[in-house]
């Protein structure tokens, strides 16, 4: 556990001296800040009515921009850190290799996750300063999807990272990644599957498997509960899962994935040459 | 100690190592020589369980991969060149000694007596830090903590005269405890620091012998170069050694580490024409060698 700790807390330093973090923090903070400053979710008559409408606009904007920081960042550094030597020397030191992997998984994690928190809650608390009402269950729920969200995709890193031998193979694998997990989205890939009359039941399968697609549509039920957004496919997902079970689903299973990719990218890890 | 039994590696097609059997006892201290891509730094990399080979290496019967962490607590590595680190120093120092269960304060310790005052930097990245800090403060990790296998890639190659001197009476601490693995091309950078020479050459142990040097690691010679006429380039150089201009224009006087006169001789070889004559001595006692 020491050695966890050891480890984790030095990928978190890493982390924050580096460029990539700032630019990170930045754009999180930038975006709540710009919400509220060019008021692009407020309504026109009524003004500031309350955070829905902003952290829904806020986690849509986060799905496209956190899953390729988080992937791209994690293959660099440790793609990166183990062509340049750091491995050879730092491995050469009597930490262990679970210890070595998951401290920096975790470490990582809390660099990727805390400026997303951080924005939100800075969208809370500007909206307290404001009188309006906080809605805590959209909040806590957000931020359950945001932590399930992170976790796969640092999982998915870490898994390529492994894999690749170099850091440009693993940028370039990660880059490809993310873009097909964003043409499998509902507004892109999906219509034209449908179109071409491919059977709804795989339709909606691979909107499930798509973490991307199921964040999507979480955070989409917390600001629309029957899901008239995405229309006849609503009553598959409402009538097989209910909302709370979406939810839970919406939840659990990419933090499953991120578990499964991670777990593979371990036992790669250990099994081959560490340098 | 270490045993390397039947021990091969590949790389796809290409066979680095190619079943290497060897022993290196307690007290044996071995120079591991080869040209580039002989197979030094792999034999290491398997001897430090960072990688997967066929064939077995064990250390006090250990298995060295899989009961890494156990054996790399008894290791002490230095590598050819310095990871690009961007930590500071006291990060490094720390996680070191944290993950080593060492007292970070003989890693400083180790850095005063090498003459760097790791202090001051502490809040420096290591990346930053010159070719010799850099090495200075790796082997301070290396010797700052309880170890009895030492692992260097050419550890002194960064290092000025003085700090080499330090660092040879460090090794010679050890040396009675400790088995020692020094890697270089080079036979003559090491020669004098160790009592054993294994030569790799495609992968193949080429050369087995035994170092029968009587040189006390700890000790320094004093020497004095004569030359037939000035030149600034050697003064230059050999100022680069601690040495001064006698009153008589033409003698350099100074004092070098006893392990690193060999590589001092390969110094002067480079100046052969301007000697007029060499003569090394302990400190107050009689002549040694004198060529004249």
């Amino acid at each position: 556990m020491k050695h966890l700790l050891l480890t984790a807390r030095a990928d978190i330093n890493e982390s924050l001296r580096s460029r990539w973090f700032l630019i990170y923090t930045l754009i999180f903070g930038g975006i709540v800040v710009g919400l509220f400053v060019t008021g692009l979710t407020e309504s026109r008559i009524m003004g500031f009515t309350g955070l829905s409408r902003l952290l829904v606009t806020y986690l849509q904007i986060t799905m496209a921009v956190l899953p390729l920081f988080v992937l791209i960042t994690t293959v660099r550094s440790v793609a990166g850190d183990r062509e340049a030597g750091i491995f050879e020397y730092l491995l050469s030191l009597p930490v262990g290799l679970a210890a070595w992997f998951w401290g920096k998984m975790i470490g990582r994690f809390v660099v990727v996750f805390l400026p997303v928190v951080l924005a939100m809650l800075l969208a809370v608390l500007w909206a307290a300063t404001k009188g309006a009402d906080i809605p805590w269950r959209q909040v806590l729920i957000y931020t359950a999807l945001l932590i399930s969200l992170a976790w796969c995709f640092l999982g998915i890193g870490m898994l390529l990272s492994t894999l690749a031998r170099s850091a440009d193979v693993a940028q370039g694998s990660a880059f490809l990644v993310w873009l097909f997990l964003l043409l499998f989205l509902d507004l892109i890939l999906l219509g034209v599957m449908t179109r071409e009359g491919i059977s709804s039941e795989s339709i909606i399968a691979i909107a499930l498997a798509n973490p991307l697609q199921v964040f999507r549509t979480a955070s989409m039920m917390l600001f629309d509960p029957q899901l008239v957004l995405l229309g006849p496919s609503a009553y598959v997902i409402l009538d097989n899962f209910g909302e709370n079970g979406y939810l839970a689903w919406a939840i659990v299973y990419p933090v499953v994935i991120g578990f499964l990719c991670s777990a593979l990218g371990y036992f790669l890890f250990k099994r081959g040459d560490l340098p | 100690m270490i045993r390397f039994d039947n021990v091969s590696k590949q790389f796809r097609r290409t066979k680095v190592l190619n079943g290497i059997d060897l022993q290196i006892g307690q007290g044996e201290r071995l120079a591991l020589v080869g040209s580039n891509g002989a197979g030094k730094t792999t034999l290491i990399r398997c001897l430090l369980g960072e990688y997967t080979c066929s064939g077995k290496v064990t250390v006090g019967g250990l298995e060295a991969r899989s009961h890494r962490t156990e054996i790399l607590k008894r290791v002490g590595f230095v590598p050819q060149l310095p990871p690009p680190l961007r930590m500071p120093v006291a990060q490094l120092l720390s996680f070191a000694a944290g993950v080593c269960d060492s007292d970070v304060e003989q890693m400083y310790a180790v850095a005063d007596q090498l003459g760097l005052d790791a202090r001051s930097f502490r809040h420096q990245p290591f990346v930053k830090l010159s070719g010799g800090q850099k090495q200075k403060l790796l082997i301070s990790v290396a010797l700052g903590r309880e170890c009895d296998l030492l692992v260097m890639d050419e550890p002194a190659a960064n290092l000025d005269p003085e700090a080499r001197h330090i660092f040879f009476t460090l090794l010679a601490g050890k040396q009675e405890n400790a088995a020692m693995i020094i890697s270089s091309h080079r036979l003559d950078e090491v020669a004098a620091l160790v009592n054993r020479v294994v030569e790799l050459d495609m992968g193949n142990v080429v050369l087995d012998d035994r170092v029968a040097d009587q040189v006390d690691m700890e000790s320094l010679l004093e020497v004095r170069v004569t030359l037939i006429r000035e030149d600034s380039a050697f003064g230059s150089t050999v100022r680069e050694w601690g040495f001064e201009q006698h009153q008589q224009d033409l003698v350099w006087q100074g004092q070098i580490a006893g392990p690193d006169r060999l590589r001092f001789l390969g110094v002067l070889s480079r100046y052969a024409g301007l000697l007029q004559g060499i003569s090394m001595q302990p400190p107050a006692k009689a002549k040694l060698a004198s060529i004249n």
